[in-house]
């Protein structure tokens, strides 16, 4: 419990120092920050969901949208008068996602598994496209915009700088993490562990899995109701694209990336796929593609995600295998990158052709002029590529020994 | 009034039975693997590209039959080669791994064909008037579209209760262990029904490809509809699936033919509404603005009073 209580201080103080870290001290870093907080927010909220009851949702985006609406609706009653400043005003998007999450989850949670996901996906595609047809309160494409910074004071603070905004969120965050945290050791979080990995059993103990799944549905739809409230201040406008299919898509990529195992690892996501989305498109138009390769190799490939990952290495760092694990990553590393640089350029050199054709066949690409027009740069990429790959499965298997190296040892010492 | 009858009628049938050839191979799959595959609207959407390409190439007969023939190889590759892997990790991880296929294959698209839609015509070969009803003609293409839907459907039938082939899948369907046992190579199965499904999903889209949009985003437009279809039809029944496309197909075509909202229904019963009513804007809604979300309606209508669909048989 103790160490549990030094993790939460650290995390205070890091979420407090964070915007100050040289590099982070400019407006648009802090506006990222911002954004992973709010995108934490609503991954841990997922993970209530995913990770810990077992239920894939593809509708969680309605929760985040309709929060954020209560949300913005909120502050425009704050702005004509009504005596309550900005900070609160998540809370107003947290009872709607409460709300919402209790009627639709009394409808949504009589099935777990696939059957969950259909209606969770089929509701998600009703309730957005609903509310492009109801305009005088969603506002149509353009969305409800109101002001953070009309408004009561707060601490004397007026919310008009984003390092405010940010404080706010870091606040939100950290608060509504503990309060997950704490849920799940509830003996309600308990049993929607037990639902998640055994509905029967659990009925047969006498608990009603139906039930639990609609407790974690309605108390995870609160939290990505607040995460919609603090996008409500972020941007101070919400618009239909909040309650999106595009939105849920992103937040499932996020906690399953992050790793659901972990409650770290909702978090690791919201921080590792906000952070593609804002960088990696200024870079590339192909960023959702590679978001898709992630995503599909760390489905095949590492299930744990991100954290389970680090916990993985972690395990293993004491042990006497860590150094043949180092080495053999050395070997396979720079195939790894080869093989990485051949398909990134391939992907980047096809995709400009198709997107900007005006933007004719020359290109500099990883510091190289090129000529699209002539093969020479499509079959140097593709001998990279294919180079590289077939090194990296000749490399592997010393990776793989080493690993299972490792695995003897830890059991060694568990016997 | 018989016109507009008419026509949404003939419409309606088209849409079902364009919806009907994407669930039935999406229910193919269901049923014999237990996946909900999530790229399969996006393996229709490469069907209606490559008949496109292939059309440009060498006409519009030849690709009627390479375009569905290269999305059943891209199917049994995506099984043999991905699925595979993830199968023994149990159902939430293959439908995880075929939502982020469904991504990758978007963006694919759009490396080869560019962001906006191309110019996906009906093809001269076909596009003449069939018959006229009420003094207009109706396109051949659409008479087509409804000859190889139903032809299909036949197809499927007899292919599954006639032949030899379709008994062993069918009771691979139930007793995977059983028929393995006799001597079948299931596995081998799974690789031939993912095959079958996604050719017919690239036939939907050589023929859906001229009557909608081709874009990049028709995969994610048409695919929650195809869902809805699988469900509402019962996981896993063919005959279902078929019902609840041609359902679903009248439904939407005939609501967008109707001009009327609750206030009509309203004013007739004679129920006054407030005019500054902050429900005015519900209950104003027309009709025919709220066809496309009718499908969602229908199924989350069906979940409450029957939740196994009409023709399913199990609940799950």
């Amino acid at each position: 419990m103790r160490g549990n209580a030094r993790a939460w201080a650290a995390a205070a103080v890091l979420l407090a120092v964070l915007p100050w870290i040289p590099g982070l001290q400019s407006d648009s870093a802090r506006s990222l920050l911002t954004q992973m907080g709010i995108a934490g927010v609503f991954a841990l909220s997922y993970n209530l969901l995913l990770g810990q009851t077992g239920l894939l949702s593809f509708g969680h985006a309605v929760y985040f949208g309709l929060g954020g609406y209560a949300s913005i609706h909120f502050l425009r009653a704050i702005n004509h008068g009504l005596p309550i400043p900005t900070p609160f005003v998540p809370v107003a998007g947290a009872l709607a996602g409460l709300a919402f999450g209790i009627v639709f989850g009394a409808l949504t949670t009589r099935r777990g598994g696939t059957v969950f996901a259909l209606i969770t996906l089929g509701l998600g595609e009703w309730v957005h496209a609903s509310s492009l047809m109801l305009p005088s309160f969603f506002g149509g494409e353009e969305g409800v915009t109101a002001s953070r910074t009309r408004a009561p004071h707060f601490l004397g603070l007026d919310f008009g700088s984003q390092l405010q905004v940010y404080y706010v969120t870091a606040f939100w965050l950290l608060v509504s993490a503990a309060l997950m945290y704490a849920f799940m050791r509830t003996p309600v979080g308990r049993l929607a562990n037990a639902v998640r990995d055994n509905p029967e059993r659990v009925e047969f103990i006498g608990y009603n899995p139906q039930r639990i799944r609609f407790i974690m549905f309605s108390v995870s739809a609160a939290f990505a109701g607040l995460a919609g409230g603090l996008h409500a201040i972020n941007y101070e406008i919400v618009a239909a694209e909040a309650l999106s299919a595009t939105r849920s898509g992103a937040v499932l990529l996020m906690v399953y990336i992050g790793g659901v195992h972990h409650f770290i690892g909702a978090i690791l996501g919201a921080v590792a796929i906000t952070w593609l989305q804002v960088s990696l498109s200024d870079y590339t138009t192909a960023w959702l593609l590679y978001l898709g390769l992630l995503f599909m190799g760390i489905v095949a490939f590492v299930p744990g995600g991100l954290a389970g990952l680090a916990m993985m290495h972690l395990s293993v760092l004491r042990t006497q295998a860590m150094a043949a694990i180092a080495r053999s990553y050395l070997v396979a590393l720079p195939f790894f990158v080869i093989a990485s640089l051949g398909a990134v350029t391939l992907i980047e050199i096809a995709y400009r052709r198709a997107t900007q054709p005006e933007a004719g066949a020359l290109m500099r690409l990883f510091w190289i002029p090129m000529d699209t027009a002539k093969p020479w740069p499509w079959l140097g990429a593709a001998v990279l590529a294919v180079v590289g790959a077939a090194a990296l499965t000749r490399a592997w298997p010393r990776v793989a020994a080493a690993w299972a190296q490792a695995g003897e040892e830890l059991h060694g010492q568990r016997a | 009034l018989k016109e507009i009858v008419a026509f949404s009628l003939l419409n309606g049938a088209v849409y079902g039975l364009l919806l009907f050839m994407l669930s039935s191979g999406l229910t193919l799959i269901f049923s014999l693997m237990g996946v909900l595959n999530f790229a399969h609207a996006s393996v229709f959407m490469l069907g209606a590209y490559f008949s496109w390409q292939i059309s440009r190439w060498v006409g519009f007969w030849p690709a009627l039959v390479l375009a569905p023939l290269a999305c059943g190889f891209i199917g049994a590759g995506i099984e043999r080669w991905g699925l595979r892997r993830v199968h023994a990790r149990g159902h939430v991880a293959e439908i995880l791994y075929t939502f982020g296929l469904a991504y990758v294959i978007g963006e694919l698209v759009i490396m080869a064909w560019g962001r906006n839609p191309i110019e996906n015509h009906v093809p001269a070969a076909i596009d003449f008037a069939a018959f006229r009803l009420f003094g207009t003609s109706y396109p051949f293409y659409k008479v087509l579209m409804m000859g190889i839907s139903v032809a299909m459907f036949a197809f499927l039938y007899l292919a599954f209760k006639r032949t030899r082939l379709g008994l062993v899948i069918q009771a691979a369907l139930t007793h995977p262990q059983m028929v393995s046992a006799l001597g079948h190579d299931v596995p081998r199965l799974f690789v031939l029904v993912f095959a079958i499904g996604s050719a017919l999903a690239g036939l939907a889209g050589v023929i859906g490809g001229f009557a909608l949009l081709t874009e990049p985003n028709m995969a994610a437009n048409l695919g929650p509809i195809v869902f809805v279809v699988v469900v509402v039809g019962g996981l896993g029944s063919i005959p279902g699936a078929f019902l609840a496309s041609m359902l679903i197909g009248l439904l939407q075509t005939f609501a967008v033919a109707l001009d009327y909202s609750w206030l009509d229904l309203f004013r007739v019963m004679n129920i006054h509404v407030a005019p500054d009513s902050i429900w005015r804007e519900v209950w104003a809604v027309k009709l025919s603005q709220a066809a496309p979300i009718l499908p969602y309606v229908l199924l989350v209508l069906m979940l409450i009073v029957r939740p196994r669909g009409f023709l399913g048989t199990r609940e799950t």
